[in-house]
């Protein structure tokens, strides 16, 4: 099974590089542009063929690694 | 004092820590990420700049999980003396020692060059050898030091006197100009200016030589 996790930054957290691709986007002309959000994607392959038991192991990664709940949230999906 | 500065893969900033802690009268050793246990009767921990594990994921966040790392939240949780600097305060904030965490600069760039600093609190074993309010210049050089946490946070660490260092001029969007904070019982600072680089006059500087005489100093005796 493979689980998609995206990860980004809280609302409210500045994100600079979001910022700075909002600006580029305008200056090639692209008009109402309002926000740019960046953030990650990460793709795991997984050997477990329950989607409960996955979606827990899953979400188990984003709170000990994959995401830093400080500034970061996460979302987990599954194929 | 018997200090012990860990290497991780993309540390750079190791033996620059240990010669000021020597230069400070500290007995240093060197440990290795992959060791599981730090060596008996130990003062204190140095976490130094660099780029542990490439910055991949987060700055820190790999480094945090490493085998020494769960050894340093113990020894931390101990009461143990852990300074953490640049990369080494990202760390902190990735393994819970220290809260927030750190972003990228808010202007986007690598800064490296010689900043202001405000003392914030002389009252700890690091910061006791300044005056509080004290303007000292130490380098900086990093890409992710725009200091973060939630607006509670902030309050509880200016409630409690844990700002350790402020920036006389914000140079990365820190919040309330953060540089440096220490941990609740006051033996956990991390920092994003490096005053391992300001110990020689051959630096171009030696405001960071009063932190290392003040931790030896204090921990020779203890």
């Amino acid at each position: 099974m493979k689980a998609r996790v995206h990860v980004m930054l809280k609302e409210g957290v500045l994100d600079p590089q979001g910022e700075a691709v909002r600006h580029a986007l305008g200056a090639l002309g692209f008009g109402g542009v309002s926000a740019v959000r960046q953030g990650k994607v990460i793709e795991i392959d997984l050997d477990e063929t329950d989607r409960a038991k996955a979606e827990a192991t899953v979400t188990e990664m984003c709170e000990k690694l994959l995401a830093n709940t400080v500034t970061e949230r996460y979302s987990v999906t599954l194929d | 004092m018997k200090a012990a500065v860990v290497v991780f893969p993309g540390s750079n900033c190791d033996r620059d820590l240990a010669v000021a802690l020597r230069a400070a009268g500290a007995d240093v050793r060197m440990v290795w990420h992959k060791e599981t246990a730090l060596p008996p009767g130990l003062d204190f921990v140095g976490l130094p700049g660099g780029f542990s594990f490439g910055d991949y994921l987060r700055c820190g966040a790999i480094a945090a999980h490493s085998p020494v790392c769960r050894a340093v939240v113990g020894f931390a949780r101990r009461g143990g003396y852990v300074l953490g600097i640049c990369n080494g305060f990202q760390i902190l904030t990735e393994t819970g020692l220290l809260p927030g965490a750190l972003l990228r600069n808010a202007g986007l760039k690598y800064i490296c060059r010689t900043v202001g600093l405000t003392v914030g609190t002389a009252n700890s074993t690091f910061t006791q050898g300044y005056e509080q309010n004290r303007h000292i210049a130490l380098p900086i050089a990093h890409h992710d030091g725009n200091y973060t946490a939630d607006a509670e946070t902030i309050a509880r660490l200016e409630a409690e006197d844990r700002i350790a260092f402020h920036y006389v001029e914000n140079p990365n969007g820190s919040a309330a100009g953060i540089a440096g904070i220490l941990s609740a019982n006051r033996r956990v600072l991390g920092m994003m200016p490096h005053p391992e680089r300001a110990v020689d006059p051959a630096h171009g500087g030696t405001d960071g030589r009063a932190l290392f005489g003040a931790v030896a100093g204090s921990l020779a005796v203890a």
